[in-house]
């Protein structure tokens, strides 16, 4: 598995993409350092767009690169390799370029900033965690769906569409059934329902560690008044854990099924 | 060498592979033929494990081949359409394929052979197609391995080239390599093969000679006799 880490990751840092991407996040970290003017504000503004960006970057790099890639994985089908190994090493490279370059991008221009001396170290390691824990999420749910669907427009629609509806159709429903079912106790229900989806579990997760009240909304209310700040993140983390082990396993048991 | 029991695949609702049998002892070459759609293709990926059969049970060297990986180290294939990533040059595939493979291999000879050297450092996505199977033909026999299977090797290759590849394929049944190729070009099966593995409609129609094939059909000439196994199916 170790080699074909190290080719899919060679062929990503050598693509275009990465680069884009490294760019981008360089960029805004600059910028928001920039218009914030304070580390720890910085912070707080880049979840919002960490939350959102990076499980769309996951899925569509994710199955941008497994359809791409082919003619690859069918020269390694006939190499003596253990078929998990061929997938697992693909989606590993995918998923450690995509860190490296959120981990780079936002790291650099924070670290400059004085990052480094400030009391917001812990609060940006986290947020890179979560983003970490996004990129592997997003691109092995992608994967999956990529291995499913032979026809590619049909594979990058449906990839795009889990996006969507984790980032803000789920959101949507969520809120609604919060009015809707108004009269009834919800705090296990908003519990559950934030536990399942990746996108709020980190949210909460970020905002349980920034402490900030105000954002936390009524979910992270009942959140944190339920667990405590400690059982809650370990909860979560667990969640997060589980997030990313399934979606991975479930990759390797279809990809032993597939015929290429 | 290859052990093929009652062998069953299906895409969807096309059946492919209708309980074929095969025993291959070993040594020669064996052409696979059959018309288009008769599971060529699919008879070989199984036999390299990128397909799943529905049934059936195949032994290389005795060992069924279900769940098992390493026996691949053995066996050289030359896939039907040579794709290959594109942001790779030639000779960092090469690198890449022996690195894989652990095993030594020697491409140099190969290289000179198909006057490669021009293209070795051009990424593989700018290739023409009979560069690309050159390409891919170096990768088969690159390597010493007991069993060979070739997919379409003539693709695209100009005559010069079509010439070097039966020197090539002369060599390896020299050394005793057991040879499995796909072919439509008869003329080319004529010459190299020894034997004759007709398939249709998901089973082994003819298993044999050539000279066995010519009575069998009451024809002459090989092509037309390989044509009569096909027609004579069509009316009956």
């Amino acid at each position: 598995m170790g080699k074909i880490l190290k080719y899919s990751f060679f062929d990503l840092m050598r693509s275009r993409w990465s680069y884009v991407y490294f760019l981008f996040y360089l960029a805004l970290g600059f910028v928001l350092l920039f218009l914030n003017n304070d580390v720890a504000k910085a912070v707080i503004t880049l979840m919002n767009v960490i939350i959102v960006l990076v499980p769309l970057i996951g899925t569509i790099f994710g199955i941008m690169y497994f359809y791409n890639s082919r003619e690859f994985t069918e020269l390694l089908l006939a190499q003596p390799i253990r078929r998990s190994s061929i997938f697992l090493g693909q989606y590993l490279g995918v998923t450690g370029s995509l860190t490296l370059s959120l981990v780079m991008g936002l790291g650099i221009p924070f670290v400059l900033y004085g990052l480094l001396r400030s009391g917001a170290i812990w609060d940006f390691g986290l947020l890179l965690l979560t983003g970490a824990f996004l990129t592997a999420i997003f691109s092995a749910l992608s994967f999956n769906i990529a291995l499913k669907h032979e026809n590619k427009i049909k594979g990058f629609g449906y990839a795009v569409l889990l996006w969507l509806f984790m980032a803000v159709i789920y959101d949507g429903i969520f809120l609604l059934s919060l009015i809707v079912f108004e009269e009834y106790p919800l705090d296990s229900f908003s519990l559950v329902a934030t536990m399942i989806n990746p996108i709020d579990l980190s949210r909460i997760l970020i905002l349980l560690k920034l402490d900030i009240s105000a954002l936390l909304g009524y979910t992270g209310a009942i959140f944190k008044a339920f667990f405590g700040t400690g059982l809650g993140f370990l909860l979560s983390f667990s969640m997060l854990c589980c997030w990313t082990g399934i979606p991975v396993w479930l990759l390797v048991r279809n990809a032993k099924k597939k015929d290429f | 060498m290859i052990q093929i029991q009652n062998l069953h695949k299906q895409f969807g609702a096309n059946r492919v592979l209708t309980g074929l049998d095969l025993d291959i002892s070993g040594g020669g070459i064996f052409a696979v033929l059959g018309p288009n759609g008769s599971g060529k293709t699919t008879l070989i990926k199984c036999l390299l494990g990128m397909v799943v059969p529905n049934e059936g049970i195949i032994r290389i060297d005795g060992k069924e081949i279900k769940g098992r990986w390493k026996y691949r180290q053995d066996i050289n294939y030359l896939p039907q359409i040579a794709n290959f990533p594109g942001n790779l040059t030639v000779k960092e595939l090469f690198h890449m394929i022996k690195d894989l493979r652990q095993k030594a291999g020697d491409a140099g000879e190969l290289i000179t052979l198909f006057q490669l050297q021009p293209f070795l450092e051009k990424k593989l996505g700018t290739l023409s197609g009979g560069t690309k199977q050159k390409v891919n033909l170096v990768l088969a026999f690159m390597f010493n391995s007991p069993l060979l299977v070739l997919d379409e090797p003539t693709t695209g290759l100009d005559p010069a080239s079509v010439i070097r590849l039966k020197g090539l394929i002369a060599r390896e049944r020299q050394k005793g390599t057991t040879i499995l190729i796909t072919s439509h070009i008869m003329q080319f099966v004529e010459e190299v093969a020894d034997e004759i593995i007709y398939l249709l409609e998901g089973r082994i129609y003819f298993k044999g000679g050539i000279k066995a094939l010519k009575t069998k059909t009451k024809q002459n000439d090989f092509e037309h006799a390989i044509a009569a196994i096909a027609t004579s199916q069509d009316h009956g």
